[in-house]
Order: C-alpha cells, then structure tokens, then sequence
C-alpha cells in the first residue's frame, strides 16, 4: 500500500509535467489540426534555457556555502522560470512563423533573413562558445550576410505556387524542424548531459502511512495547476481565446468574421511554447534529470500520446490525459516490468486509438467526403 | 514456352553477373567502400520496401526500422542460436562451406522474412484503420514497442546486443551478390505488383482512399496486404544487415533510422521506385563522402531535415514525383536539352 501511494506521487508529478507539454499539443491540433512533433524540442529547449540561466546567467547563491542565500534564491528562481516561458514562447512563434506558416500562406522573401541566421549557427559555433559577445556579433553579422545571399533562393521559391498541402506534409516539416532543433542542439551546446545544481532549498516531508513527498513535488504540482488555470482564464475569458476557439471550430468562418487568424495561431504557439518552457524548467530544476538535445523527443511523444488521450482539441482532456499517462507510467516503472516504461505510453495509445479514436473527451467527428 | 526459357536465362544471366561483380569487387576494392556500397544496397532496400507503404499504397509509415530490427534479430538468432541445436542432427547445416553458407543464409532470410511478416501482420491489423498522421504516430510507438521488446529479451544479448555472428556466404565473398540480389528481386516484385490488378487497387486507395471504397475495393485488406509485403523485404534486408556486418544491438535500429528511410521516400517522391533507390544510395554515400566534416553526423541530420522542409516546401510530392527514371528518361532528357525544349507551363 505503501509503495502503491508513493508510486502514485510520483505519477500525479510526472502527470502534471506531461500535462503541460499535452496542452501545447492540443491546442495547436485544435487550431491548425497539425500534430506539432517539434513541441518536445520546445520543453528540451526550455530545460537548457532553465540550466543556463541557473548556472551561469543569474547569480544564485551557493546553498551549501551559504544557507541564507535561499530566499535570494527563490526570488531567483521565479525570474528563471519567467525567462524560460518568454524564450520558448519566442521559439513557439519562431517556428510557427518560418516553418508553418509557409505551408499555409507560401514563403516570403523576408524569411531569407530568418534562415540566414540559422545556416550561420553552425559556423558560428566553429569560432567559440556563445558566452563571448564576439561570437554572438559574428553570428549576427555572418547570418545577415547569408540572409542576403538566400533572397534569390527564397524568392525562387515563392514565386512556385504552393500547392494545397495535406496534412502529412504538415506533419513532415514539422519531424523536419523537431530534428532541425535536436541537431542543432547537438551542434550548439554539444552531446554532453548536463545537471541543474540544486538551487532551492529541498525538503522532504513524510505522510502518515510512510509516504514521502518532496518540495520539488509539491512545487512541480502547485506552479503547473497555477498555469493550467491561467490557461482556462486566457481561452474561456478573453477575446484572444475567444478567436481562438472559433478558429479551432472552424477557420474558414473565422476569417470572414475578420478575425486576423494568423496572429491568433502566432498567439496560440507563444502559449503552448510557454507552457513547454515552464515544464522544461521545472523538469530540469527541481527533478535533476540530465538533460540533453535530444532528451526532448520521448516526453514529446509521451505527452503527445497523453493530447490524444484526452482527445486532441481539448484542453480539460489534455490535463486528464496527461495525468493518467504519468500514472501509468509511474506504476509500470515501480513493478517487475521496469524495461517497459518508455513503452507503455504506446500501448495505451494503441488500444485507445482501437476503442476510442477520439479520445476521452473529445467529440467524433465524422468526416466529410 | 519460349518466353519463360528466356526468362529464366536471363535470370540465370543476372545472377551469374552479380557473383561475379561481387567476388570482383571484393578483391579489388577497398574494404571502407565494400561496405559503404553494401550499406547503400541495403538502404535502397528498406527504401523500397516503404516506399510500397507509404508510396504506393499511400499511407504513412515511420516506424519501418522496428520491421528491420526483428528480420535482423530473428536472422541472427537462427545463425547463432538455433542453427547450432540443428546442426547436431542435419550436418549440411555446418557453416564453413559455400553450400552449407548458402543453406544457412536462404533460411535465415524466409525466417526473417517471415517473422517481419508476421510482425507486420500484428501491427497493421490494429492501426491501418486509422489514417494520415494518427498511422504515423501509431506506427512510430510500434516501431519504438518493437526495439523496447527487443531490449528486453536477454537470449538475443539484451541491451549489449549480438556480437560475432558469423558471417556466411564463405566469408563475404558474396555479400554484394546477396544484397543487390534482394533489391533487384524486391524492386522487380514491387513494379510487377503495381502492374499487376491487385497492384491496381493499391493505387487505387493511394488516389482516394473513398472512392475506392466505394467500388468496392476492400480498403483495409489492401492496406493490411501493402504493409506486411513492405515489413516483410525489411525484414529480408535486416537479416542480410545482420550477416554482412556481423554485430546488431538495438540502438542501431532507433527512431532515426525510421526517419532516415521515411526521408528517403518523401524526398525522392513518393511512388517511384527507382527514386527510391537513388535517394537510397545518395543518403547512405552522401554523409559517408562527407565523414571528414567535424561532428558530421549533427550536420547531415540538421542538413537532411532542412532538405525535408525545403521539399515540403517547394515541391511536397518530392524530386521525382511518381515518375520512374529510367534508359528512356535519359533519351528524353537528352533530347530536351539538345532541342532547347521547355517543359510546358504549370
């Protein structure tokens, strides 16, 4: 019983986390019905996002050295998880806006800049470590030079008429930009794991019946229910989620009630990537996993699973849907098929898709022909 | 009569040129380009055979390395594991000898061949009845289910993998022959399908899947039959993977290997079989050409997934589209040039 409830602690934080990364995914499916595979990336690059501001952008104090740094700390440790929300909102729009937004509307010759930059990266990286302004100013300067060099390319490109695209070469690009993102990564910061050092004070309290539940467990749960109802707040009350929901109903309608649907998709990616970017965070600070580029691509799939769960679309579904997936795997790690952790995600979602292919929550639509 | 004499001379002809340009290229060239070129025999392969998935039948498949893993597996584990308990009671299944490699291999490919086969069967059934990215998602988690499987079965070496399997066919005298026997075998079998009337209704479902429907084409059936035909030469390929570089773990079978072959398919157009086998060659020589690049594999995976969007972008039915090339695409091409021919307005 014991361990059943311990087990069950360690489900509801692994649920919250996934549930958060699963309301990126709905969200966007709702809007644009694309599975967006780069999301997991998003929460990776919201973890080194949350190592790097740990560890060498803010000064944190030394815990150990000196106990009464702790509420500096935590003063800190807000300020990091602000940051963390506003860079991967900033890469959730990026990627919206160079990468789908061209399928849709066709490229424009501006975008040469964007990739321009991009394909600098890796020579950028050849001359040093970002922490030197130098380089960052090389990058720029080389990138902006390439961006010029890319406009024919780009505008050979946007005179093609672009063809009505389907849904699966939505979902190609979008593996295309998941491994542009992990690579790169790889590129950037190199293959090596890293770890956030402890820097809040930790504390484990022990529940009557012998269960132990750990601040970082308690946080982890407390901040993600804070931005779940956040997030309810944005898309029940404002006008923002308002155009949101129409466009999700129906995209067409809502454009001719001249809704400025672009900037409401842009709106949509800064939310979920937000959303990732705190779970990158948290996951990063408070449960020391190692992280590295590629580390973003399972819980991706898992909480990607977790949206289908609950049924793609719907927001209540996503948190259901990622609370029982963390569940499941919590239980399945904790019992004699350990190996089977990483596995379990698939088989839930290989029976659900067989006896309710539109999950949980989610309404069947049939499909027109 | 005549016309199957001729067949099967020119079969025999065929074979005859593969063993010997195999046991040609094994003494005069470099072991490094021995196995690049085996290596790109064997992509072109796992390249067709999804390309009958995902190409031909239209559907959309990313998990084809879990198909790959088990022909591997089950290859090896005959060759190591059960040949040995035969051997005992059969002594024409020794290895050492050209006739007892050739027993060996022939059965350790129906074996592969079959459980990929089977495999296949299992996963197609469930998740054909699902459509566009949902099969993709479901056939990636299948993929990912196989080689977690895969990792926990301690007989087949675990997470450590298998190590030293002997390579058959007298010592890779024949690798080539092998390999390029099986694209060659799976390249003509999937032309002559797409041909045939059974080959017909999977175009027909590639083109819509509810129309065909609708005259009476058994959809699913079709779908379920595309997908085991295409696990089934991965697992072929597998097994020969397994042979010709004698050690398998099941990290050299992950997701990417997946995504390698479903680039290959989408980027040389989906459908065209020869396209397949280009891109199939060009995407396994290509990183190799460029070994020299300092962390060249991040570099190929960042370059090949901007090709991906690039494509997708430009030109979302890939290079070829479902046009074919061969001797005529040439002549044409030719002729195109020299008469300064446009090709004709979009």
């Amino acid at each position: 019983m014991q361990s059943f409830l311990q087990q069950a602690v360690f489900g509801i934080q692994l649920g919250s986390l996934y549930a958060l990364i699963a309301i990126g995914y709905t969200l966007v499916y709702g809007v644009l019905r694309l599975i967006n595979f780069a999301h997991g990336d998003v929460f990776m690059v919201g973890a080194f996002v949350c190592y790097y501001a740990c560890t060498r952008w803010l000064p944190f104090r030394d815990l150990s050295a000196d106990p009464a740094g702790a509420t500096t700390n935590i003063a800190l440790a807000v300020v990091v998880l602000i940051i963390t929300m506003a860079v991967c909102a900033l890469l959730g729009v990026l990627i919206e806006r160079f990468a789908y937004r061209p399928l849709r509307n066709g490229l424009r010759i501006a975008d040469a800049h964007f990739w321009g930059l991009v394909a600098a990266l890796p020579v950028a990286v050849r001359l040093g470590p970002f922490s030197h302004p130098g380089v960052l100013l090389a990058w720029l300067v080389i990138g902006v030079a390439f961006g010029y060099a890319l406009r024919p390319v780009v505008a050979w490109i946007a005179r093609r008429s672009v063809r009505a695209t389907s849904r699966l070469n939505a979902l190609i690009t979008a593996i295309g930009v998941s491994f542009v993102l992990e690579y790169g990564g790889l590129l950037v910061v190199g293959a090596d794991p890293n770890f956030v050092p402890t820097i809040v004070p930790e504390r484990v309290y022990v529940l009557p019946g012998g269960v132990r539940v750990g601040t970082p467990q308690l946080a982890i749960l407390a901040i993600s229910l804070v931005l779940m109802l956040v997030l309810r707040y944005i898309v029940t009350y404002t006008r923002r989620g308002k155009a949101m929901r129409a466009i999700a109903h129906d995209i067409e309608a809502a454009k001719l009630m001249g809704i400025d649907t672009d900037r409401v998709i842009s709106f949509t990616f800064a939310l979920g990537g937000a959303l990732a970017g705190a779970g990158g965070a948290l996951v990063a600070a408070l449960t020391h996993v190692k992280i590295t580029p590629l580390f973003g691509l399972l819980p991706g799939i898992k909480a990607f699973v977790a949206a289908v769960l609950g049924g793609p679309g719907s927001i209540p579904g996503a948190v259901l849907g990622g609370l029982l997936m963390g569940l499941a795997e919590a239980f399945v790690a904790g019992s004699k098929a350990s190996a089977f952790r990483d596995a379990i995600a698939f088989c839930i979602l290989i029976v659900l898709l067989l006896v309710r292919p539109s999950g949980l929550l989610g309404r069947h639509v049939a499909e027109k022909v | 009569m005549l016309w199957l004499l001729s067949r099967a001379l020119g079969a025999a002809a065929v074979l005859f040129g593969l063993g010997a340009m195999s046991v040609w290229l094994t003494h005069n060239v470099e072991t490094y380009y021995y196995l690049v070129l085996i290596q790109c025999g064997i992509a072109a392969t796992l390249a067709v055979s999804l390309n009958l998935i995902n190409g031909i039948t239209g559907q959309f498949s990313i998990g084809h390395a879990g198909f790959y893993a088990v022909g591997a597996y089950v290859g090896a584990a005959w060759t190591m594991l059960w040949r040995p308990i035969f051997a005992k009671e059969l002594p024409w299944l020794e290895i050492g000898s050209l006739p007892g490699d050739v027993a060996n291999l022939i059965i350790a490919l129906a074996l592969g061949s079959l459980a990929a086969a089977i495999t296949g069967l299992i996963v197609g059934t469930p998740s054909l009845r699902l459509r566009g990215d949902y099969l993709a998602i479901l056939t990636l988690g299948f993929g990912e289910v196989i080689r977690v499987t895969l990792l926990n079965i301690d007989a087949v070496g675990g997470a450590r993998g298998l190590a030293g399997i002997p390579t058959l066919a007298s010592t890779g005298d024949l690798a080539a022959f092998w390999v390029f026997g099986l694209l060659i075998a799976v390249s003509l079998l999937t032309r002559n399908l797409m041909q045939s009337t059974r080959g017909l209704t999977w175009l027909a479902v590639r083109e819509d899947e509810v129309a065909s429907d609708a005259m009476g084409v058994d959809t699913t059936r079709v779908k379920v039959t595309a997908f085991v035909v295409g696990s089934t030469f991965a697992g072929a390929s597998g097994v020969l993977y397994a042979h010709f570089f004698t050690g398998i773990s099941q990290d050299i079978f992950g997701m990417d290997v997946s995504i390698m072959i479903t680039t290959m398919v989408v980027l040389a157009g989906t459908g065209s079989v020869t396209g397949a086998i280009i891109a199939g060659f060009a995407l396994t020589a290509m990183p190799e050409a460029l070994r020299f690049l300092k962390d060249f594999k991040e570099y190929r995976m960042v370059v090949f997934s901007l090709a991906l969007i690039i494509m997708m972008l430009t030109r979302p039915q890939g290079i070829l589209g479902h046009a074919e090339v061969g001797f005529g695409s040439f002549v044409r091409l030719y002729q195109r040039l020299r008469l300064g021919v446009r090709r004709s307005a979009r």
